[in-house]
C-alpha cells in the first residue's frame, strides 16, 4: 500500500512536470509566466535526482557506505576533514558556480528560450551532473587525487600530460573571455567603473583588518565589506553626476583592457591575504546571496517571458553570435548543462572532505543540478527583457549602428518591435548613458535582474541601484577569478615548462614566478585585446572558443569516467558516460571544425582571414583595422584562433584514442584493473554514527 | 495531575530538542559559509590534534587562519573556483 502511494506520488509529480512543459513548449503567441519554467525544471531535476542518480549510485558505481574515505584516512583537520554533507554541498556549490552558467544562457537566448531550456534540463541530468558525480566518486576512491593525476594513473603518463596542457589553454581563453565581459560592462560607464574600482581599496582594507586588526574574523570583515560595497554603489551615482569625476571614470574599452592586464599582473603577485582572499569572501557571499534572491524574486513575481520560444536565428544568422543551433547552441550554453571545469573541482578539495562515499551523490549530482537551476534563472532574466531591447544590447555596433534610431530600425526589420524611445528609456531606467551594444551578457543579466528585483523591492526608483548591484556582483567574482586563475595558470605553466627547463619548476624563485606570470597575463591579455577591438564584439570569437575548450575538458573527463567503468568491469553500464561523451565529442569537434573551416567569415576564422587578405591585395582597409599593418594583425589573429581551435580538436581526438586503448585493454583482462586505494573499512564508530 | 506534568515535561523536552536543532542548524550554516571560502572548522582541527597527535603543537586560531588562507590561494595550482 505504501509503495503504491509513493508510486502514485511520483506519477503525479511527473504529470505536473509534463503539464508545465506543455505550457512552456506549446504556448504560441501569448506570453507565459516564468513560474512554468521553474515548475518544469524542479520536476525534471527531482525525478532525475531520485531515479537516475540513484541508479548510478547503486548499480553503476556501487557506492559503499562502509568504505574508508580520504577524509578519515588522512584526517589532518586541515585539507582532509570529515565534513557534514550539507556543509560540504555549500562548499562544492560555491566552488562550481561562476559567471559561465549566467552568461551562456543569456547569449543563447537569441534563439529563443526553448532550445536553451531543453538543453539545460536534458544536459544536466544526463551529462553534466553525471560527470561531476562520477569524477567526485573516482577521486574519493583514490585519496582525493586531482584530475591530471587520475588520468595519469588510469590512462597513462602521456594522456595526463596532454590533458594538463589542454587545461592551461582553457585557462587562458577563460580568463580572456571573463575579462572581456567586465570590459564590455564597464566601458563608458562611470557609475559601474567607480563601483568596481572601489572594490580594490575595500578589499585591501578588509585584508589588513582580517590579518592584523581582528585576525581571522571572516564573518565580521565580510559584513563590513558588504556595507562599504553598498555605499560604493550609492556613491557611484554621485560620481556620475559630477562631471569632472565622471570624466575620470569614463573609460574606453581599450583603456579598461590595459588597466585589467596591469591589474591582473600586480594582483597575482601580491600576497594572497591582502587582496585575493578578502575579495574572494565578498564575491562568494555576494554570489550566493544574489543567486538566492534572484530565485526568490522569480518565484514571487513570476515575470512574463517576452522572448519568443524560438526565434528565426536558429538558422545561425543571429547577431549576438553566429552559427546554427547545432552545434553552437550546445557550445554557447556550456557550463549550466555540462562544464568540464567542474571535473577539476570534483577532484580538488571536495573529495578530501567527504565523510561517507554515499554523500558523493548528493554533493556531486545535487550541486550540479543547483548550478543548472542558476542557469535557468539567468535564462528567465534574459527572456523577461523586451526582445527588441535584448537585441539592441547584445548586437555589435557593426550590425545595428551606434544610435538608438539605427538600432531600432535594424531590429524592427528582424521582426522585433522596438522604438528608439524604448532603448533610451531602458538606459535611463538603469542609470546609464546607453545600453546599445553592451555585449557580453553581464549588462543584459543586470537589466533582467534589475527588473525582477525592483519589482520585489524598491520599485522603478531602485532599478538603477539593482542594475549596478548586479554589474558589481558579476565584475567582483570575475576579477577574483582573473586573479586566482592567473595564479593557477602560472603554476600549471611552471609545472609544464619544468619538465623541459628545470629552473622554471622552482615555485620559490621570484624570477621563475614573474616569468610564468608574465606569460600567463600576456596570453589572456592578447586574446582580451583582440576581443575588445573586434567590430563584431569579441564575444562572437571568444565565447565559442571558450565553450569549445570547456566542452573539450568535459569530453576528457567523460573519457576518464568511461575508462574507469571498464576497468571496474562495469562494462554493461559504461553507456552512462559513453553516451554523453559521444554527444560532447560530436558537438565540440563539429563546432571547432566550423570555427576553422566554415566559408562564412562570421563563423570561420580562415574565411575571415581570406576576406582580409583579399582586401589587402586590393589595397582597401576593413574595420577595425585602420592601416594595412593592422589588417595583417587581424589576419594573424585569425590564424592564432584557428590554431587554437585545431589544438583543442587534436587534444580531444588524442584523448579519445588513449581512452579506447585503455578500455580495450581493460576488456581483454578478466579482473578489475581500476587503481583504487586498497579497500578499508570506515572506523566502526563512524559507520554507526552516520 | 501527574499525567499533566508528564505532558508538560514532554513539551519542554520537545522545545529543547527544537532549540538544539535550531542552534546546531545555525552552527552548520556558519560552518558552511566559512568553508565556502575555504576555512574549515577550527574546533574540529583542535579536537583532531588532541586525539590523534597529543604530542604535537597545535596552531593558534590566527596561525590556523593564515595557514588555510595560504593553502587556498597560495598559487599551488589548485583551481578553487570555476568559470
Amino acid at each position: 500500500m505504501n509503495t503504491f502511494i509513493r508510486k502514485l506520488g511520483w506519477f503525479a509529480f511527473a504529470a505536473a512536470g509534463a503539464f508545465a512543459f506543455a505550457v512552456v513548449a506549446l504556448n504560441r503567441g501569448e506570453a507565459i509566466g516564468a513560474l512554468w519554467i521553474v515548475i518544469a525544471t524542479v520536476c525534471v531535476f527531482t525525478i532525475g535526482y531520485r531515479f537516475y542518480s540513484r541508479f548510478i549510485a547503486s548499480k553503476v558505481l556501487g557506492l559503499n557506505p562502509t568504505r574508508m574515505t580520504p577524509a578519515y584516512k588522512h584526517n589532518d583537520g586541515l585539507d582532509y576533514v570529515p565534513t557534514n554533507k550539507y556543509v560540504l554541498f555549500g562548499h562544492h556549490f560555491a566552488a562550481i558556480a561562476g559567471a559561465g552558467p549566467l552568461v551562456g544562457p543569456i547569449l543563447a537566448a537569441q534563439m529563443g528560450y526553448l532550445p536553451s531550456m531543453l538543453w539545460l534540463l536534458a544536459g544536466v541530468v544526463l551529462a553534466g551532473a553525471v560527470q561531476d558525480f562520477i569524477v567526485l566518486f573516482i577521486s574519493t576512491r583514490r585519496d582525493g587525487r586531482s584530475l591530471g593525476d587520475l588520468i595519469k594513473s588510469e590512462m597513462g603518463q602521456l594522456p595526463g600530460m596532454i590533458a594538463l596542457f589542454g587545461t592551461f589553454f582553457i585557462m587562458l581563453v577563460l580568463l580572456a573571455v571573463l575579462a572581456l565581459i567586465v570590459v564590455k560592462a564597464l566601458a563608458e560607464s562611470p557609475w559601474g567603473t567607480f563601483t568596481v574600482a572601489a572594490t580594490i581599496p575595500i578589499a585591501l582594507f578588509m585584508g589588513i583588518y582580517a590579518r592584523y586588526i581582528r585576525p581571522g574574523s571572516i564573518g565580521e570583515v565580510s559584513l563590513i565589506g558588504f556595507v562599504l560595497l553598498i555605499l560604493s554603489i550609492v556613491g557611484g551615482q554621485y560620481v556620475q553626476e559630477i562631471p569632472p569625476l565622471a570624466a575620470l571614470f569614463t573609460l574606453t574599452g581599450e583603456q579598461l583592457t590595459w588597466l585589467l592586464i596591469g591589474y591582473g599582473f600586480i594582483a597575482s603577485v601580491m600576497p594572497v591575504w591582502l587582496l585575493l582572499a578578502p575579495r574572494d569572501y565578498l564575491s562568494t557571499f555576494l554570489k550566493i546571496g544574489t543567486v538566492v534572491s534572484l530565485a526568490i524574486g522569480v518565484l514571487i513575481i513570476s515575470p512574463e517571458l517576452k522572448m519568443p520560444a524560438l526565434t528565426q536565428f536558429v538558422d545561425g544568422s543571429g547577431p549576438v553570435w553566429s552559427g546554427s543551433l547545432f552545434p553552437f547552441l550546445f557550445i554557447t550554453v556550456a557550463c549550466g548543462a555540462i562544464s568540464g571545469f567542474h571535473s577539476l573541482i570534483s577532484s580538488g578539495t571536495t573529495p578530501k572532505m567527504i565523510r561517507n562515499e554515499r554523500d558523493a551523490r548528493f554533493i556531486g549530482y545535487g550541486a550540479m543540478l543547483m548550478e543548472s537551476f542558476v542557469a535557468i534563472m539567468a535564462l528567465v532574466a534574459a527572456s523577461t527583457i523586451e526582445p527588441g531591447v535584448y537585441f539592441a544590447m547584445n548586437s555589435p555596433a557593426a550590425i545595428i549602428g551606434t544610435t538608438a534610431e539605427s538600432a531600432a530600425q535594424t531590429i524592427s526589420q528582424w521582426g522585433f518591435h522596438v522604438t528608439p524611445e524604448m532603448i533610451t528609456q531602458t538606459a535611463r531606467d538603469v542609470g546609464e548613458h546607453t545600453v546599445i551594444s553592451r555585449t557580453g551578457g553581464a549588462p543584459t543579466l543586470a537589466v533582467g535582474m534589475a527588473q525582477i528585483l525592483s519589482d520585489v523591492l524598491g520599485g522603478q526608483a531602485m532599478m538603477a541601484f539593482w542594475y549596478h548591484f548586479a554589474i558589481l556582483f558579476e565584475a567582483l567574482f570575475i576579477l577574483t577569478a582573473v586573479d586566482a586563475g592567473t595564479r593557477a595558470g602560472r603554476f600549471m605553466l611552471q609545472d609544464l615548462l619544468g619538465s623541459f627547463i628545470p629552473f622554471m619548476k622552482r615555485t620559490d624563485s621570484i624570477t621563475a614566478n614573474l616569468i610564468a606570470t608574465s606569460v600567463c597575463v600576456a596570453g589572456w591579455g592578447y586574446f582580451l585585446y583582440q576581443g575588445v577591438v573586434d567590430p563584431l564584439g569579441g564575444i562572437n570569437t571568444l565565447w565559442p572558443l571558450f565553450g569549445i575548450s570547456n566542452q573539450m575538458l568535459a569530453g576528457i573527463a567523460l573519457v576518464l569516467c568511461s575508462c574507469v567503468l571498464f576497468k571496474m568491469k562495469q562494462d554493461r553500464f559504461a553507456w552512462v558516460t559513453i553516451l554523453p561523451a559521444i554527444w560532447v565529442f560530436v558537438c565540440t569537434l563539429t563546432a571547432a571544425w566550423q570555427k576553422i573551416f566554415d566559408a562564412n567569415p562570421r563563423i570561420g576564422f580562415l574565411a575571415h582571414a581570406n576576406k582580409y587578405k583579399e582586401a589587402v591585395t586590393e589595397g582597401t582597409v576593413l574595420a577595425p583595422a585602420k592601416s594595412i599593418g593592422q589588417m595583417q594583425q587581424v589576419i594573424f589573429n585569425d590564424y592564432i584562433n584557428a590554431s587554437l581551435a585545431a589544438l583543442f580538436m587534436l587534444v580531444l581526438i588524442s584523448m579519445l584514442a588513449f581512452g579506447i586503448r585503455t578500455a580495450l585493454r581493460a576488456r581483454a583482462l578478466g579482473t578489475p584493473t581500476a587503481r583504487e586505494a586498497p579497500f578499508e573499512l570506515l572506523p566502526v564508530e563512524v559507520v554507526s554514527r552516520t | 495531575m501527574i499525567e499533566r506534568e508528564g505532558d508538560f515535561g514532554k513539551i519542554i523536552e520537545e522545545e529543547r530538542t527544537m532549540l538544539t536543532r535550531i542552534v546546531s542548524g545555525l552552527r552548520y550554516l556558519g560552518q558552511g559559509m566559512r568553508l565556502m571560502v575555504g576555512m574549515p572548522e577550527y574546533s574540529t582541527y583542535v579536537t583532531h590534534m588532541h586525539h590523534a597527535h597529543p604530542d604535537r603543537p597545535v596552531m593558534s586560531y590566527e596561525e590556523f587562519f593564515r595557514e588555510r588562507q595560504e593553502a587556498r590561494y597560495g598559487g599551488n595550482g589548485k583551481v578553487t573556483r570555476c568559470c
